[in-house]
């Protein structure tokens, strides 16, 4: 088995699956949006490592016909989600500041309980 | 092993220990650090591997931005994660098994680096944008090409999602606070506001 081939693709999986620890175990709601900012990291660099070629260099041409270069397809895809990340997390913490000005907390079970009870009532 | 993997190994590392710091700490502020740490040395290693456009975006809004926004956030509610008795082993668990499954996924994977997968071999992807950019868009940055016109679409795309995120903020946070009701704050930010579940209509 090829280990260095692999040790990326490997770490990747560690680290979404950090994220997605973070999302499902963790109560509060910024903590779960870090889990999510660190799942989504690791995408990037699950898509960076399918772009890079042994030996390339960055996609930037020069008069050289040998060069090899990286693939900037995964780059310009990546951009793209990075800055759209950030825009959902923007959105996501306005919520969460509004969930805490409404209830007081930010820790998901307080909120249901708040919640349910005012259904009792 | 050349240097290079070694240096994506030593930064891949340091990954993996600022998730599980992530992970471990309790105090938000101090794990909203770590996240813009994670952040950077992950842009070190992009540009190792010859992704610089995406480093210096993931620099600049991964590491700043979002880590700014975060601050913010952090500044009007709590500083602190409560505690919880007991982790839960079932999320563990479940978190377990999918890795494993994933990484049983990798193992027909092209290898890192290799130039015959079809990611780097389709004839109207990457190789028609590294042989032909130059001629059909010009700019010598290849990315800036592919972005700007081959998929200037998704770049509109992009657009309108920020452009709909802000209008989402506002919504929320922003017009709020210029209503005439609201001209004395409630209370001050990290303070408790009212009793919980006694102003909850305004959220609707």
């Amino acid at each position: 088995m090829d280990v260095i081939g692999l040790y990326n693709y490997w770490i990747v999986i560690v680290l979404m699956m950090a994220g997605l620890y973070i999302l499902i175990a963790r109560y509060n709601l910024i903590k779960k949006m870090i889990g999510l900012s660190v799942f989504q990291t690791s995408i990037f660099y699950l898509y960076i490592t399918i772009g890079k070629v042994e030996g390339g260099t960055a996609p930037i041409l020069v008069d050289d016909p040998h060069v090899v270069y990286s693939n900037p397809l995964p780059h310009v895809l990546i951009l793209t989600a990075i800055v759209v990340g950030v825009a959902t997390t923007a959105v996501a913490l306005a919520l969460t500041v509004r969930i805490y000005e409404a209830y007081g907390t930010i820790e998901e079970d307080e909120i249901r309980a708040a919640n349910a009870e005012e259904q009792d009532i | 092993m050349s240097i290079e993997h070694l240096t994506i190994a030593v930064l891949l590392t340091f990954l993996v220990a600022t998730a599980i710091g992530i992970i471990v700490l309790r105090d938000l502020l101090a794990a909203v650090i770590l996240t813009g740490l994670y952040s950077l040395v992950a842009a070190g290693a992009f540009i190792v591997m010859d992704a610089v456009d995406v480093a210096f975006t993931e620099a600049a809004v991964g590491s700043g931005i979002s880590t700014i926004l975060f601050l913010g956030a952090l500044s009007f509610t709590q500083h602190e994660q409560k505690p919880r008795g007991r982790d839960s082993w079932l999320a563990l668990l479940f978190v377990v098994i999918t890795g494993g499954l994933l990484i049983f996924g990798t193992l027909d994977m092209p290898r890192y680096g290799s130039a015959t997968s079809p990611a780097q071999t389709h004839p109207e992807l990457a190789k028609r944008f590294i042989e032909q950019s130059a001629d059909e868009v010009g700019p010598p940055n290849v990315v800036t090409s592919v972005l700007a016109s081959y998929r200037g679409y998704d770049t509109l795309g992009e657009t309108v999602v920020v452009f709909t995120a802000g209008i989402a903020v506002m919504g929320l946070l922003g017009l709020k606070r210029r209503r005439p009701e609201d001209e004395t704050p409630e209370h001050a930010p990290g303070d408790l506001p009212h009793e919980p579940g006694h102003d909850t209509d305004r959220l609707t």
